[in-house]
């Protein structure tokens, strides 16, 4: 299937991203050539082929629930851009 | 001391035929003189590694010399480190000082390596030319109209150019092997799970690897004794003791079993590269190995199967740079959404901004099946292909790259065309495989990369067998014309 430009601007939105209303005619011929490219994966039969997520099917490790990281809040904010008391600053939310 | 390797560079810090701060200055001084040309450097840490320097100096006087005591090495730009800008290479994180140090960074410190700086690479790690970088192109020191491949190719460059003498770099889908390859230096991809990921930039979390870039496989080797082993603090670490890699070094080749993939040799390979692998090959039998075809009939589908599971992993990997807790934040947003598209979209470049939107479409509501299910089982039918092998024959080889360095500009307006530079690279990455490249000859004056893939955890053997090729050859000895040292 191919991406016209409004999938192309639905794909932008999902993915948060603000696109110049200029590239979108390049990103969607690009993006078109990725998922033909992609798309030769459909010749393929898969039928019965368990999915590989991990190279060593390994499944997530546990470990206790103990405390084990300390409170760094003021290291991790400082390249933060835009902090108040702690907080993380946003444009406002809720009217 | 720059023609000097890592390892005959520890012996002259052994002997006291210099000290790691005259080791450290010259090699600052050689930065600040020759990297306008090749653009490998992003940050030069220059205090931070005199003090390591003097500190390393201290440490050998008092008889507490660490494995890499004093040893220079560089990082890649996506490894944090404490204090020292961490960007990947985009405007996102142009002005990121990272809070902490990455696994292998602390390791590397711990074994007393001294860091000069922080290694230019292609955005996020999203390339395989090194020109989607922020920070401007690497040149490739064998000719500086080419490329240095990617995403590593600071890493690469600077070592051919003997900038410094061991790199780190990640491997996604050939980012450490193909510019390896491109600059003649050795890089190593360890087995999934051997190197931890903790501080690493994430590009795609279930395909990156870190591992060790340098002119020999005896200096991965040192390196990798360093990074490598079990943490906690990546939950895909493999919980496996570590081992020395350099002692096996010296094992004889004698009955080694090699496999060529008939589909690594179809009429897609440059000539000249063809030419220089089967005399590697070659060399390998006069050593007393075997040599037999084989087949990775799915060798072809590693190229879509790759190109959905990871710009889908990126796709969410990336979703944290919201221009909120750390990173670049656009001016005056005029709501959340607003915030965080701007952010986005001014901090991201082209090539990053493209992989987000092909992960995005895959795993959006419908697509699922059709795109990342699908890769997934092609994924377990590559990793097939290559346990079927490697029952058969202890190891696979085969050129890294399907072409020695190409042009600057010349792939860069058609993705897929560069994205077909990793056809021999990115099978591993997807099976979990180690593979290494190493330097084994020449085409149109530059160099030719052969990749010798092997088993699982099999680091050690594959050190092995590229550290006798270089005992048996000088390709890895050569330098580039215009390099001086």
């Amino acid at each position: 299937m191919s991406l016209d430009r409004s999938d192309v601007e639905q794909i932008a939105h999902l993915a948060r991203l603000q696109i110049d209303a200029a590239d979108i005619d390049s990103y969607s011929n690009s993006l078109n050539s990725i998922l033909s490219l992609v798309d030769q994966m459909q010749a393929t039969c898969t039928e019965g082929v368990d999915p590989l997520a991990h190279p060593l099917d390994a499944v997530q490790r546990l470990r206790r629930d103990e405390v084990t990281e300390p409170n760094q809040r003021d290291a991790l904010q400082a390249v933060a851009p835009a902090t108040e008391a702690g907080l993380f600053l946003v444009p406002k939310v809720i009217e | 001391m720059f023609e000097l390797t890592l390892a005959e560079l520890a012996r002259g810090l052994d002997n006291g035929d210099f000290s790691s701060t005259e080791l450290t200055q010259a090699y600052l001084q050689r930065i600040k003189v020759l990297d306008g040309q090749y653009n490998t450097f992003i940050t030069v840490t220059e205090e931070q590694a005199l003090a390591q320097a003097k500190a390393a100096d201290d440490a050998r006087v008092a008889g507490n010399a660490g494995p890499l005591c004093g040893l220079p090495i560089a990082h890649k730009d996506l490894f944090c480190t404490q204090g020292v800008r961490t960007s990947s290479a985009s405007k996102m994180l142009d002005n990121f000082v990272s809070p902490y140090d990455a696994t292998i960074v602390s390791r590397l410190k711990n074994a007393g390596s001294v860091m000069l700086g922080k290694l230019n690479m292609d955005e996020f790690a999203m390339g395989s030319s090194n020109e989607s970088s922020f920070y401007g192109a690497v040149r490739n020191p064998w000719n500086t109209d080419c490329v240095p491949g990617g995403s590593s190719g600071g890493s690469a460059a600077a070592v051919a150019a003997r900038l410094t003498p061991a790199a780190t770099g990640s491997d996604t889908g050939g980012s450490i092997r193909q510019p390896a390859a491109l600059c003649g230096v050795t890089g190593i991809k360890p087995t999934y799970g051997r190197v931890s990921r903790y501080g690493m930039i994430a590009f795609a979390s279930s395909l990156d690897q870190a591992g060790p870039m340098a002119r020999t496989a005896e200096d991965c080797a040192m390196i990798l004794n360093a990074m490598a082993g079990f943490d906690p603090l990546d939950s895909t670490s493999a919980e496996r003791d570590t081992e020395d890699y350099t002692t096996a070094l010296n094992q004889p080749l004698a009955g080694l079993k090699i496999g060529l993939p008939k589909e690594y040799f179809s009429a897609a390979l440059d000539a000249g590269v063809a030419e220089q692998v089967r005399n590697a090959v070659a060399e390998f039998e006069k050593l007393g190995s075997t040599v037999k075809e084989v087949s990775l009939p799915n060798t072809e589908l590693c190229i879509p199967a790759y190109y959905i599971l990871a710009p889908a992993e990126a796709s969410s990997n990336l979703s944290r740079f919201d221009g909120v807790r750390y990173g670049y934040r656009c001016d005056n947003p005029v709501d959340l959404e607003d915030l965080y598209k701007r952010s986005r979209g001014e901090g991201f470049g082209t090539e990053v901004k493209r992989r987000i939107m092909v992960g995005a479409y895959a795993l959006s509501a419908g697509y699922y099946d059709a795109y990342y299910r699908k890769a997934q089982q092609i994924r377990r039918m590559i990793q097939q292909d290559f346990v079927n092998v490697l029952n058969e024959v202890d190891v696979i080889m085969g050129p890294t790259t399907p072409q020695p360095a190409f042009k600057l500009g010349e792939k860069s307006s058609d993705p897929v065309s560069m994205y077909m530079e990793d056809i021999f690279t990115l099978s591993l990455n997807l099976a979990g495989l180690p593979g290494i490249s190493v330097p084994c000859g020449q085409t149109q004056g530059l160099p030719v990369g052969l990749q010798i893939i092997g088993n699982y955890f099999a680091e050690s053997k594959l050190l092995n067998i590229a550290h006798q090729f270089q005992q048996a050859t000088d390709w890895h000895t050569q330098i580039p014309a215009g390099v001086e040292v």
